[in-house]
């Protein structure tokens, strides 16, 4: 049992059927045409890395890369792009699950902005390798919107864990 | 390591530690990447895994379709009215557009049967609707709702009403992949319709496009409309690309440079035609591209082809393909030359 900040609650163990589903409506929501709209989260970043600190047995760098395969079919991308920069994603997530827990959502956002920044350098030094152009400043917009989005995201994706506060004098938290 | 799972922790059943597990997972990722860049193998997994995310897709895409539907449901009896009168309008200047092609046609038809020249191609067209610009920021991509089930092929070349906007690159089962002229690198064969002088146009990446390798003196002014050439046989000659834009006259430097803003509303949504790919392609201009090659390999004791083959009708189309190529007598005597130093 891991306590986590200011919370008494006792969350009930996670579904993988419910992880699997976040992970799918998070592809769809980046699958959502927005052009060349910059500043558009990433949610299978968001929601991989959720569940990276959340759930570091489970879920891992597997995941991650099957999630950036298709990410990058989608987009039409270079094949292993995303892959590579989610299975990074992934570790440093999964190496940082025990510290992060013990902050504050606001404070595990902070905390995200530079992986989610790592993501996007990655992304962009493979494409530049690979004989892409710079895509100009507002490239780097997505991962404080995706960092922002980490707090609702947070008690959205926890809620299905969360059981009623009853107040009994016998339990011990 | 301890979670907030309710499973007993593994205490000797770990598995792989994490530094080793990255690396197995970032070598994979690479040897996808390199296989993909470097020797495209992977088109066959590309297709089978856009089959499995094409129902996600099309979950993606069929709410966004819906609000821009609504918003143009709501859009006002004005506009509509206003379309329409303009539809109206265009319908009649086309119509009697129609009727004079028909007639230039037959007439086109029998003046080349009479001149005994090639009957002009025939080209199938097949209306596909842009669904969405792919998310990737480095690229300049669109998809449209046709694929290899509606018998699109990778390379045919994409216009909307306005003028060419690009070529299919990749195709799936039941949509394709369109990159832009616009895009960085992609190349389109031109001719500048005021002078007739051909070039090559690359898209720059920032939705305009740059005529290379025109001298600096050459003849092109801001405002000139450029077509394709049709010299590659990919393109159907004589549609419009873009116009141009600025010309910088560097005399420093031996090219003008000279930015074009691309005529085909490039980047928007909307109906296209994809052009079945010309199957019936010009005559190679084999003459003197053969000369001109023989003559270079001449001093490595090939035999030589008569030199004045290379002054045929088809000579200025080699003579424009490879522009600092003189013609081909002199070019045996330069070839050594260089070879020399």
């Amino acid at each position: 049992m891991q306590p986590t900040h200011r919370s008494s609650r006792l969350l009930l163990p996670v579904r993988m059927s419910f992880v699997i589903i976040s992970m799918v409506i998070a592809l769809v929501l980046n699958f959502v045409p927005v052009g060349q709209f910059y500043a558009v989260p990433d949610f299978v970043a968001l929601v991989l890395a959720f569940w990276c600190v959340r759930e570091p047995h489970r879920i891992g760098m597997g995941a991650a890369f099957i999630l950036g395969v298709l990410v990058d079919v989608v987009h039409g991308s270079v094949m292993g792009q995303h892959a590579i920069a989610y299975v990074l994603l992934a570790w440093a997530a999964g190496i940082n699950a025990r510290r992060l827990l013990w902050f504050s959502p606001p404070a595990q956002a902070l905390h995200m902005v530079p992986l989610f920044f790592m993501v996007q350098v990655v992304m962009l030094v493979l494409r530049l390798f690979a004989g892409g152009r710079f895509p100009g400043w507002e490239y780097f917009f997505t991962c404080f919107t995706t960092a922002i989005l980490w707090i609702p995201v947070h008690y959205l994706l926890l809620l299905p864990q969360m059981r009623p506060i009853d107040h009994d004098e016998n339990r011990p938290l | 390591m301890s979670s907030n799972s309710h499973d007993t922790p593994p205490f000797f059943k770990r598995g792989l530690p994490p530094s080793a597990r990255l690396t197995i997972y970032l070598a994979m990722s690479f040897a996808l990447l390199v296989t993909d860049l470097r020797m495209h193998y992977l088109e066959p997994l590309r297709q089978g895994v856009a089959i499995l995310t094409y129902p996600l897709q099309i979950a993606a895409t069929t709410p966004a379709e819906f609000v821009s539907n609504a918003s143009n449901y709501f859009s006002g009896l004005i506009s509509l009215q206003r379309e329409n009168a303009r539809l109206k309008a265009q319908q009649l200047k086309v119509s009697s557009q129609i009727l004079l092609n028909e007639q230039l046609r037959q007439e086109n038809e029998n003046l080349r049967g009479l001149l005994q020249m090639q009957a002009q191609i025939k080209i199938k067209s097949t209306a596909a609707e842009i669904l969405f610009a792919a998310r990737d920021p480095f690229s300049r991509k669109v998809v449209l709702d046709k694929g290899s089930a509606q018998s699109i092929e990778p390379g045919a070349p994409v216009v909307d009403p306005q003028g060419v906007i690009g070529q299919v690159t990749r195709v799936y089962p039941l949509h394709s992949e369109v990159t832009l002229l616009s895009d960085k690198d992609q190349a389109i064969p031109v001719m500048v319709e005021r002078s007739g002088l051909r070039a090559v146009m690359f898209g720059t990446g920032n939705g305009l496009m740059e005529l290379r390798y025109l001298a600096a003196n050459a003849d092109v002014r801001p405002g000139d409309r450029i077509l394709t050439s049709g010299l590659d046989g990919v393109y159907v000659a004589g549609l419009p690309v873009a116009t141009i834009l600025k010309v910088g006259r560097d005399s420093a430097e031996s090219f003008a440079r000279i930015l074009c803003r691309p005529i085909g509303t490039v980047e928007r949504t909307g109906a296209v035609l994809v052009l079945a790919q010309a199957s019936v392609r010009p005559a190679m201009p084999s003459t003197a591209t053969e000369a001109a090659e023989d003559s270079r390999r001449s001093s490595s004791g090939r035999v030589r082809k008569p030199a004045n083959a290379a002054t045929s009708a088809s000579a200025p189309v080699a003579r424009n393909t490879n522009a600092s190529n003189p013609p081909a007598s002199s070019a045996s005597g330069n070839a050594s030359e260089r070879r020399a130093r």
